[in-house]
């Protein structure tokens, strides 16, 4: 029986598709069969993170209609053995699917998958009550700013209220030197203020925006940071512990020179 | 000694005026409005009824009057910040 979990924010554009994809990437080549599902209907994106932009031939909304079979409608990722997208639907909108449809939708996939991975789209409205709906678990994505923290509040406190309790947080995009210089709300910052469990950090990384621009999960490059810190999230999903990467002590003559001396 | 390497040394990181600190501050404000779910025109309802209830006993700057939401780690407190001007006379209650 496999694991639902969605992959939330309230605010837009701080990563939800990108972290989806890394995780499906990252839970695929720990040897598990994962189905991304995109539930951000009339605003499909996370066929084009993944690189499967061209194999769309049913979608979601074509399921729930009935107009294909669910296996019809979900693309096997020819690189990478065990990941899966269903994709969204481009031309309908946010009602076009019911919770209703969503819940039965992933105890059809839960049968067939290790993990079902659900793409929330942003907002409070319809489409997050639909990418919920089915959903065991929750991931939340925020990154180091007063609107995204304040929106993941908000979020978690409606997570909350669907009984998905014990969420856990992402904190994407962090940058290291600006947190050194007092400039950026530093991962205690964020975990004291949310009160809620750290999943992973993410470091704020150009390799994303490259990877991304080809249409490859940057958890597949080996050499990256935030390939590293991608690999690790999948990791600690399966439920291995996974020490977090010191990000904050890379490096800084100072910084040594104080630790020597046993100033903090 | 240590004082002066200290100051050598520490970054501006914990500085009460670094922008992380400006952040962390103006959203935890929101948040307990956000989590108390209190409403603006609540909060401007309260103000109105503390002027009408104050300004029987004593003289107040109702301009400057402020009234916010704050929270410690287990509790959240309205904070009413009233700048009074003068003394009323209260006449003594008939029912003593």
């Amino acid at each position: 029986m496999g694991e639902v979990i969605v992959v939330t924010s309230g605010k837009g554009g701080v990563g939800k598709t990108t972290t989806t994809a890394n995780i499906g990437a990252g839970l695929a080549t720990l040897g598990h069969k994962v189905v991304l599902l995109d539930a951000d209907i009339g605003l499909r994106n996370l066929d084009v993170v993944l690189g499967l932009e061209n194999r769309i031939v049913y979608d979601i909304v074509d399921v729930t209609q009935g107009n294909c079979r669910l296996r019809q409608a979900i693309i096997k990722d020819k690189r990478l053995e065990g990941l899966h997208l269903l994709p969204a639907a481009q031309t309908k909108d946010k009602t076009a699917v019911s919770p209703e449809q969503m819940q039965e939708l992933c105890v059809e996939l839960k049968k067939e998958f290790d993990y079902i991975i659900i793409d929330c789209p942003a907002g409070i409205e319809q489409g997050f009550k639909n990418a919920i709906a089915g959903a065991q678990k929750a991931i939340v994505v925020t990154t180091p700013e007063v609107s995204a923290v304040r929106d993941a509040d908000r979020i978690i406190g409606l997570l909350e209220a669907a009984e998905l309790r014990d969420s856990k947080l992402i904190i994407n995009r962090l940058r290291v030197r600006m947190v050194k210089a007092g400039d950026m709300m530093s991962i205690d910052d964020i975990i004291e203020i949310l009160a809620i469990d750290l999943l992973g950090v993410v470091p704020d990384d150009d390799q994303v925006v490259i990877s991304t621009n080809k249409g490859e999960p940057v958890v597949l490059d080996e050499k990256s940071i935030s390939g590293q810190a991608y690999r690790n999230i999948s990791k600690r999903i399966t439920g291995e512990e996974v020490p977090f990467i010191d990000l904050q002590s890379e490096g800084g003559f100072f910084k040594t020179l104080r630790r020597m001396i046993g100033l903090k | 000694m240590l004082d002066f390497l200290n100051r050598i040394f520490r970054k501006d990181a914990n500085s009460s005026s670094s922008s992380k600190n400006v952040a962390k501050e103006r959203l935890r404000l929101v948040l307990v409005h956000d989590r108390a779910n209190v409403s603006p025109e609540l909060i401007n309802n309260l103000k109105t009824d503390l002027i009408a209830v104050i300004s029987k006993y004593m003289e107040i700057d109702e301009a400057a009057l402020e009234v916010n939401l704050d929270s410690n780690e287990s509790q959240v407190a309205l904070v009413a910040n009233i700048p009074v001007k003068r003394m009323k006379h209260v006449p003594k209650s008939s029912t003593d």
